[in-house]
């Protein structure tokens, strides 16, 4: 039995019981579509087409759409791709880190968080697919043998561990996700009729609630907690890797795996919040996400966010204290040089503004947390344009260097993956439970506030 | 098809209660046929009589099915069946192996896993579940007799429920 003290806050409020629950949660899912949400679908659906439109170009005519050059190789689709996959940590974050620490805030927004895990990933996984610039042999990274014998794909290779590490990301968090929906579309199930229990029966899979069943449920959910929990951590350290193990000035440090992971759990935690706190207000969701848990997340986004910032610190003291000459233009480039600007927004938006969440008024303030959040997601894109961009403008042959300007379909392309992230998460908010009610009911007996 | 199952179906409004009830039920003689539940009930497994279950173990060999993959496709791949010479590296350079080794560990473990939890639990997008009451899955917490599984008629099987905590007792038959 779980004992939670008195003094702890409570985590539902409104003095809710089960069956209102299950209402709050459900009439979202069963009523009509609201207005403010078919505005909302229209504008991303026509920015999914905009954007659609863009990448059909890049594709049909190839990556030299892109304002790339010829020092510039990489730029907005690797900043796009990390950005991406760095907000698609939050979730398996706090619904598996969370769950191993028996946090129970995590349970109003796991299910949320997770969704949003998953469209970010698909779309980081857009700019994987795009920046091939032959998007049908995309399977060429897959170990098959190919068409002139069997050289296979090098193993030695940080992109290689990337395919794996991206594509079984994706896969456990889907999975990790739908099995914490399954005994939620079964309640959805029972209230309703004709087609649609026909849709949420088959998408309940059978579910009724047995004990064993539930023990089985368990078990699972911990042991896929258990394996879920090293493998957030090994994501974005493989991608970190990806420029880690190159030689480029910037680039090639030690520090990278922890310092993009405690970067992508804060950007992640933006990202949720920026989206809980307006699917909160329209769907009347006080109750359950309620200034407690913003405040737990905020606490989240200053530890990580000033992990991150002792990191930007520690490049630089290394930098002037290995004595490599390289290492330290580039670093001076950084913070001097012509992108200057971009390396002073990432400062402000990551080190300096989010350390305003040490007043607890800002952070049980829903607005700042609101302004905050997205300003750590700008400055968090452009630490990853910082990095990617200002190491490869300056090329070790000074008659190489150059600048970046992104072209139309630059922009078209992200803003394609903006359509596709907020379409889905519509869509899911409006025919998915977005707090997982089994979880929200099993701790209401512990720290729900009581109806006097 | 099997012949018709009556069963008695007791509601409980409390999940305290109804593990109370577990226990008061099993002691006065009836034998449970399971009870279902809105959310997991910590200890229900434990009144009811079942063993941990055995699907981590599941895991774990679908997880080692996945390192053991992962090494042999790697090393076999570029070790045996086409080296390169790299900068004159080893063939079979196992550090770089770990972060995909790792990947299909973690990738196998969780798809075996739940895979056999899915069989195991008959769960699939295919059946109708049998609900002896709808509201198991909202707010109320049931415990279902089969009668045939017990002597007492379901009179005092009844009395024994209500005795126990149930605010409702129904009768309930499948086909």
């Amino acid at each position: 039995m779980h004992v939670t003290s008195s003094v702890r806050p409570p985590l539902v409020t409104g003095g809710k019981k089960y069956e209102d629950v299950t209402q709050d949660i459900c009439k979202q899912v069963e009523g009509a579509p609201s207005t403010a949400w078919k505005i909302a679908f229209s504008f991303s659906v026509l920015i999914f087409i905009y954007g659609g439109y863009c990448l059909w170009m890049t594709w049909y005519d190839g990556i030299g759409m892109w304002g790339l050059n010829k020092t510039i190789g990489w730029s907005w689709d690797i900043t796009n791709f990390v950005w991406w996959v760095g907000i698609g940590h939050a979730g398996t974050l706090i619904s598996a880190v969370l769950l191993l620490f028996r946090q129970k805030w995590r349970t109003s927004i796991n299910r949320a968080a997770e969704a949003m895990t998953i469209f970010a990933v698909i779309c980081a996984a857009t700019f994987i697919i795009a920046h091939m610039g032959r998007p049908w042999l995309g399977y060429w990274v897959l170990p098959l043998p190919n068409a002139f014998g069997s050289l296979w794909v090098n193993f030695n290779s940080a992109l290689m561990w990337d395919v794996f590490a991206i594509s079984t990301y994706f896969s456990v968090s889907l999975l990790f996700w739908y099995v914490g929906l399954i005994p939620d579309f079964a309640t959805i199930r029972e209230r309703a009729t004709g087609i649609r229990r026909v849709i949420y029966g088959a998408l309940s899979f059978n579910w009724d609630g047995s004990a064993k069943t539930w023990s089985r449920y368990e078990a699972v959910s911990l042991v896929l907690a258990g394996v879920a929990t090293p493998l957030v951590l090994s994501v974005h350290t493989i991608v970190s890797m990806d420029f880690a193990t190159s030689i480029i000035p910037g680039w090639h440090t030690t520090i990278f795996p922890p310092y993009f992971v405690a970067g992508a759990i804060f950007s992640g935690f933006a990202m949720v919040l920026s989206l809980m706190l307006v699917t909160r207000v329209l769907y009347n969701l006080e109750d359950y996400i309620t200034i407690e848990h913003i405040e737990s997340m905020n606490k989240i986004i200053l530890t990580t966010g000033s992990i991150v910032g002792i990191a930007y610190l520690t490049e630089f003291f290394m930098a002037w204290y290995s004595g490599v000459y390289y290492e330290a233009f580039a670093f001076q480039n950084r913070a001097f040089g012509p992108y200057w600007w971009a390396y002073a927004s990432m400062m402000t938006c990551n080190v300096v503004t989010p350390q305003l969440f040490w007043f607890r008024k800002i952070r049980r303030s829903l607005v700042w947390t609101f302004i905050l959040s997205i300003i750590v997601n700008i400055g968090m894109w452009f630490e990853r344009f910082v990095i990617i961009c200002t190491s490869l403008s300056r090329d070790f042959i000074p008659s190489s260097w150059a600048m970046f300007s992104p072209t139309m379909y630059d922009v078209g392309d992200f803003l394609f993956t903006f359509g596709l992230f907020f379409t889905c998460f519509l869509l899911f908010a409006k025919y998915f439970p977005v707090i997982n009610m089994a979880e929200v009911k099993a701790i209401m007996k512990s720290s729900s506030e009581k109806k006097q | 098809m099997e012949k018709a199952n009556n069963f008695l179906v007791g509601i409980y409004d409390d999940e305290d209660v109804l593990l109370d009830a577990v226990g008061k039920v099993k002691k006065s003689g009836v034998k449970i046929y399971e009870c279902y539940t809105p959310f997991p009930v910590h200890g229900l497994d434990d009144a009811m009589g079942y063993n941990y279950s055995n699907l981590p173990i599941v895991g774990f060999l679908c997880g080692m099915t996945g390192t053991i993959c992962a090494l042999v496709m790697m090393i076999g791949m570029m070790g045996f069946d086409w080296p390169m010479d790299i900068g004159g590296r080893p063939y079979i350079p196992l550090p770089d192996f770990i972060p995909i080794t790792f990947e299909l560990t973690v990738l196998l473990c969780a798809f075996g896993m739940t895979i056999s939890f899915f069989i195991v639990s008959n769960l699939n997008p295919w059946s109708t579940p049998r609900m002896f009451d709808p509201r198991s899955v909202d707010h109320k917490f049931v415990m279902a007799i089969d009668l045939a599984d017990n002597k007492q008629d379901a009179a005092s099987i009844t009395t024994i429920l209500k005795g126990s905590g149930a605010t409702e007792v129904n009768k309930k038959s499948f086909e």
